[in-house]
Parts: C-alpha cells; structure tokens; sequence
C-alpha cells in the first residue's frame, strides 16, 4: 500500500462523502458550507500532490477492490484508475477552479442573503459535480468514462435549473435533452466497441483495437467523435450551449463554462491519441476546428448580453483545443493542453467577474450597462485583466497557447493547417475586438448613453432568478464587491497570471504531458503491466 | 460471433421511433423518444454481449445450458436503466414545472435568440442610434466608439 494508491481514488471519494454529509447538514448552513470548503481544499492538495507523483514516477494506475488482471492475464477485471500528466494536470486545474467559485458562491450567498433562497441544496450538488469531474478525468475504461458523465450531468441539470424559474426551465429542458441524446450517442458507441473488442479497458481496447478493420475503426470513432462533440461544444454540435449556459447562476455558468466542455475535450484527447492513433478524422477534426472557432467568435459579436457573448466565445475557444488534438503532433497537443489550462481558468474568471458586474451595476445586458469604470475601478482592473488574457495579448497566457497552437500549425505545413493558422489568428482578433466591444460600451460609456441604461434588475439574486426590472435610480446602494466574491475571483486571475510567469515550467510539464499521452505504449504497459 | 436479425430489427425500429418522437415540440414525447432510444442502446448492449447462457454466479446453472452468460453487458445494461430511469423522473418533474409556468409543455424559443434575429432583421446589430445632436460635446468617453460621422448621436 502506497501513497498512490491511497490517493488517486480520493478526488472522487472526498467529494462524494462531503455531498452525502452536507446533505445531512441541510438545515445547517454554516456546517454545509464549512464541509464543502474543507473538502475541496482537501481535494486541491490531493490533486497538486497526484501531479507530483505522476510527474515523478510516471503513470500511476489503481485498481479498485483489487480487481486487477488475473494471473493467466485476462485484462484488469473491475474499475481501474488512470492518473497520468494529464490527468493529474486537469484534476488541479479544475479542482483550483471548483474550490474558488464555491467560495465565490458561499461568499455571494453570505453577502446577499440566503434566507430566500434554496441553498441546502446547492452544495451537495456542487460536490457531486465535482465528484462527476474528477471521475471522468480519472477512468481507466470507456464505462466508467460514461459514468463519469451521467454523475456530472445529472449534477448539472439540478444547478442549471436551480429555483426553477420559467427561463431556467426552458433552458434546463432543451440542456437535458441535448445532453442525455449526448449521453445515449457515448453509450451507443460503448455497445459498438464491446460487439468490436469485447473490452472497454481503455489500454486494452489500445492492443485490441489494432487488430480491427479500418473502416470499423473510423465508425468507432467517429461515433464516439459525436458524442464528445456535443458534450465540448465543438461546431455543429455546439448551438446549446449558448442558449442554456447564460440562464443559469453566476457561479454555476461560471463553472459549467470553465469544467464541462473541457471534459469533453479531455475525452476527445484520450480517444484520439489512445484509442485511435492513425489520425484517420484528423482532416474533419480541422475543418471542425475552424467552423467552431469562426462561427463561435461571430456569434459572440451579434450577442449584448455579456453571459451570452462570454459563452460563445467559450464555444469559440474549444476550436483551439481541437486544433491542438488534431495536429496529431506533440507540440500540437502539448499547446492544446496548455490551452485547455489556460481556459479554464481564464473562462471561469470571466463569468465570475459578470457575476460582480451583474450584483454592482443590476444588469449583464450591454444594452444597459455604462459608467462601471467609472463608478469601480477595481471591477474594470478585475474585468481587463482575463479579458485581454482571453484575447491574446502578448504577456498573457492565451498568447502562450495561442502561439504553440499556431507554430504546432505551421510546423504540419499542410495547405489545410495554413488555413487553420490564418482562422486562429482571425478569432483572436476578433475575440479581441469582442471583448474590447463589452470594455467600451460597459466601461466607458456613460450610463445614460446605454439604450435602456435607466433599467435595472431589482436586488442581487445569488441562485435564484428574479426578472424584475426597476428605475436604476430607484435601485438600493448595493455597497462595495464583498470580499468572499472579490478574492476568489482575484485568486483566479492570480492563477491566470502564474500561467504566463510560470510559462517555462507550465509549457516543459505540458510538453511531457503531451510525450505521454501520445506515448500510447507507457500508458499500455502500465495498467497491463501491474499485474499483482 | 453471431448475431440474430430480429433484435437487431427491433433495435432498429425502437432508436428511429425514438429518434422521430425527440425531434417534436412536446416535452412528453421527447421524453418518451428518449426512453425508446435508450431501450433500444441496451438492447444492443445485450446483443453484442454474446449469446445466453448460465447466469454468472457461480454454482448456478438454467435449464441445461453450457455456457456463462456475459455479466459485463447485464452490469452495464443495469447501470443504463439506473441513469435513465433517474433522469425520466427528473423531465417529467421539469415538464409539470414547465406547465405550472406556462400552462403549454412546449419547448419555447430563446427570447435573446428571438431578439437578435430581429436586430438583424431590422437592419443592425447595433442598438437604435438617437438622431445626431451636434451641439453635444464629442470629446467625451463615450463618443470614442461612435461611427465616423455619428458622432455626437448620443
């Protein structure tokens, strides 16, 4: 028994427990809270400790209950844990932006009131999404991926529709019937690879799938192709996200925009690299990749509510990321990891400096907002820092990956990766331009030049959805951003800013990761290999 | 491996039926083409687990058969229904809610949708510009993203 082992399955554990205690502790909020910080603080050095070991020792693999490979060698039997650069990578990554919008969101609640609203079951639902997240980028098998899923979606749906208001149902609706069609395409596309192999061990399936018909192959993947798409957003698939995202709280858009297109982009890395190596998709992959950046980055310019446009940029980004993948080349995936770090975190802050925004100014419609710069400077600096990261400028992060990403392009060479490198610069401008767009027109203008700027919403809502529109003059002095909303989304900038010091280190770990994921004969050898 | 037509058939007929009632309006029958489908992907989940057989526990034998049956494909097929069956009580509570609220179970459009598609109809993506005031002063901030020649126009 070694530290390892006992680690890699608490990601999953630690949340999953603090879900069942909070919901025990339903009536008392304070001890809810507390539980649910100490978990995922737990959870975040569980997660920096995983990197360590993984980056030192190489991938670590647990099976659960000991279910391992038998002694003749039939393949690992139960559930097996895979914890490799990657993963290690996303589980910190993600478990940094879960801890600070949970803050962010207790700090919310503790500020504007919570009487009203029906709190006791937010946090064990946070938790069990957490516990979704964690696992998805855990599994060691196709199922368990699945599952992975199903936890992190049904999660989801409860936090999408919280309270339950007339927009949050019908974007709940058309969101749980575009993600259980997601679901039952993965889990269509699980039958047709058990009638193929007989296994759905992800390194097994890697030694069996080779000795499998090309043709099958590309079907195979390409199902399971679709399937991921819808859940990343990626072009033809992607048209619900912008319409069920923005309904949801700030905290909660924040989190679903910064985790739950990323696991699908994650499932879309170990299918292409580990499952199906040969790159048969790649040109469809690139096509992909430029519709989802180009049509996103338009979309976002059309949109005035700034949950809206955030969110299409969100779809528009997820281009990158595929991009990246469908190079099939080490630099090419090591500047898609980097972007995908890069994004979480800078996506997530976006939504939650809205979430400030929305509480300050009463509104996320650029059709009322003006003057914020004026009347906080602090929310401005708060606003311009991940907004220029997002876009690209030079020191920041997002022109780190964007950089990798381009030279990954140029270095394939190809007439279709040139076109790729030209629209990638294209959507970075106009990500520039869009964001820029929301900078002038909330920042600077004066807030009786906005069209309907003397609107306002009532009161800040932290879960719940209340459209009632006042006179902005009548509107009650909300004071100043409470501290629990400012520091975690400062804390997140911070983190995107470590990105770029830290940019040598971050990049050289990525570049390993990248070496590894498609090294598909170290991730082979060692679940197959650690026969007990 | 062989495999048998009429499951096959039967799987067929369930996902298209399934597949025709998810593209209604109807929260039920998108509901019902969701459970159809999903009947029908663990119907194939059992079919390409191979033929029947004994059940897999051991020391168990049915009605003279010489082979185990497949656990993998019933454990997962169980675990399938399990998530459905959860979700199902989860649309059918978001269904009543809808019709609480709206008294129609209807998916309805995307107001913000809606609107833009009228900006654009309308001739703009820009909000309705008041006529140009030429007396204002234009040096102030918020004239710093007006159009050439529409300065002042707020």
């Amino acid at each position: 028994m070694n530290l390892a082992a006992v680690l890699t399955p608490l990601p999953v554990l630690i949340p999953t427990l603090g879900a069942a205690l909070t919901m025990v502790a339903g009536r008392r909020p304070r001890l809810q809270r507390a539980i649910t910080l100490a978990a995922l603080s737990v959870v975040v050095g569980v997660c920096a400790t995983l990197v360590y070991l993984t980056d030192r020792d190489g991938t670590l693999v647990l099976n659960v209950g000991g279910w391992g490979q038998t002694v003749g060698g039939m393949g690992p039997l139960g559930i097996t844990l895979v914890v490799d650069r990657l993963s290690a990578l996303m589980l910190v990554v993600s478990s940094i932006v879960l801890l600070a919008v949970v803050f962010y969101a207790i700090g919310q609640g503790i500020r504007d009131g919570d009487e009203r609203q029906p709190v006791s079951i937010f946090l064990p639902t946070y938790l069990v999404l957490s516990a979704g997240v964690c696992t998805a980028f855990l599994a060691g098998d196709l199922f368990n991926l699945f599952v992975g899923f199903e936890v992190l979606l049904s999660a989801s749906f409860v936090l999408l529709t919280i309270g339950a208001s007339e927009d949050r149902v019908r974007a709940g609706i058309s969101y749980v019937m575009v993600s259980m069609v997601s679901s039952l395409v993965f889990l269509f596309g699980i039958a047709l690879v058990y009638a193929a192999t007989g296994t759905l061990n992800l390194a097994e399936l890697a030694v069996r799938l080779d000795g499998v018909t090309d043709g099958t192959r590309s079907a195979l993947f390409a199902v399971l192709l679709v399937a991921f798409g819808i859940k990343a957003a990626v072009f033809p698939l992607s048209t619900w996200l912008p319409d069920s995202y923005p309904t949801a709280p700030a905290p909660v858009t924040a989190v679903f925009a910064g985790l739950l297109t990323k696991v699908g982009v994650y499932a879309i890395i170990r299918a292409h690299s580990l499952l199906f190596p040969e790159g048969g998709l790649d040109p469809l992959l690139l096509v992909a990749a430029l519709l989802t950046m180009l049509i996103g980055i338009l979309g976002a310019i059309a949109q005035s509510d700034i949950k809206r446009l955030l969110s299409f940029t969100l779809v528009s980004h997820i281009g990158y990321m595929v991009f990246g993948i469908a190079l099939s080349s080490e630099l090419g995936m090591s500047g898609a990891i980097y972007y995908v770090a890069h994004h979480i975190v800078v996506q997530t802050t976006l939504f939650l400096v809205v979430g400030l925004i929305e509480r300050q100014a009463g509104a996320s419609t650029l059709q009322r907002l003006g003057g914020l710069a004026a009347t906080s400077p602090l929310l401005a600096f708060v606003f311009v820092v991940p907004a220029l990261n997002l876009g690209g400028i030079p020191p920041f992060s997002g022109f780190i990956g964007k950089v990798a990403l381009l030279e990954a392009g140029a270095q394939e060479g190809s007439a279709l990766a040139w076109i790729l490198v030209g629209g990638g610069v294209l959507t970075s401008l106009l990500t520039l331009y869009v964001v820029v767009r929301v900078w002038t027109k909330a920042f600077w203008r004066a807030r009786e030049d906005a069209p309907e700027g003397h609107l306002s919403g009532a009161a800040p809502s932290v879960l719940l959805d209340e459209p009632e529109d006042i006179q902005f003059v009548d509107r009650d002095h909300v004071g100043r951003m409470p501290f629990g909303m400012l520091a975690p989304t400062g804390a997140l900038i911070v983190v995107g800013l470590t990105l770029t010091v830290m940019a040598g280190p971050i990049f050289a770990y990525s570049e390993r990761a990248a070496n590894q994921v498609l090294d598909r004969d170290q991730y082979i050898s060692a679940v197959l290999g650690s026969a007990e | 491996m062989t495999s048998y037509l009429v499951p096959l058939m039967l799987i067929g007929g369930l996902m298209s039926t399934g597949v025709y009632l998810l593209l209604e309006r109807t929260l039920t029958r998108m509901l019902l083409g969701l459970l159809l489908i999903g009947n029908g992907v663990n119907l194939l989940i059992l079919s390409v687990g191979g033929p029947s057989g004994n059940p897999p526990v051991r020391g168990r034998t049915s009605d003279g058969q010489t082979a185990t049956a497949d656990p993998l494909a019933q454990g997962m097929i169980l675990t399938a229904i399990v998530i459905t069956m959860g979700i199902a009580a989860f649309v059918l509570a978001l269904a009543y809610r809808s019709y609480r609220l709206t008294t129609a179970e209807d998916v309805g459009l995307d107001p913000e949708d809606i609107r833009v598609s009228q900006m654009a109809a309308d001739g703009g993506l820009e909000e309705a510009r008041p006529a140009p005031e030429p007396s204002r002063d234009t040096d102030l901030p918020d004239e710093l993203d007006a159009l050439p020649g529409l300065e002042g126009s707020r």
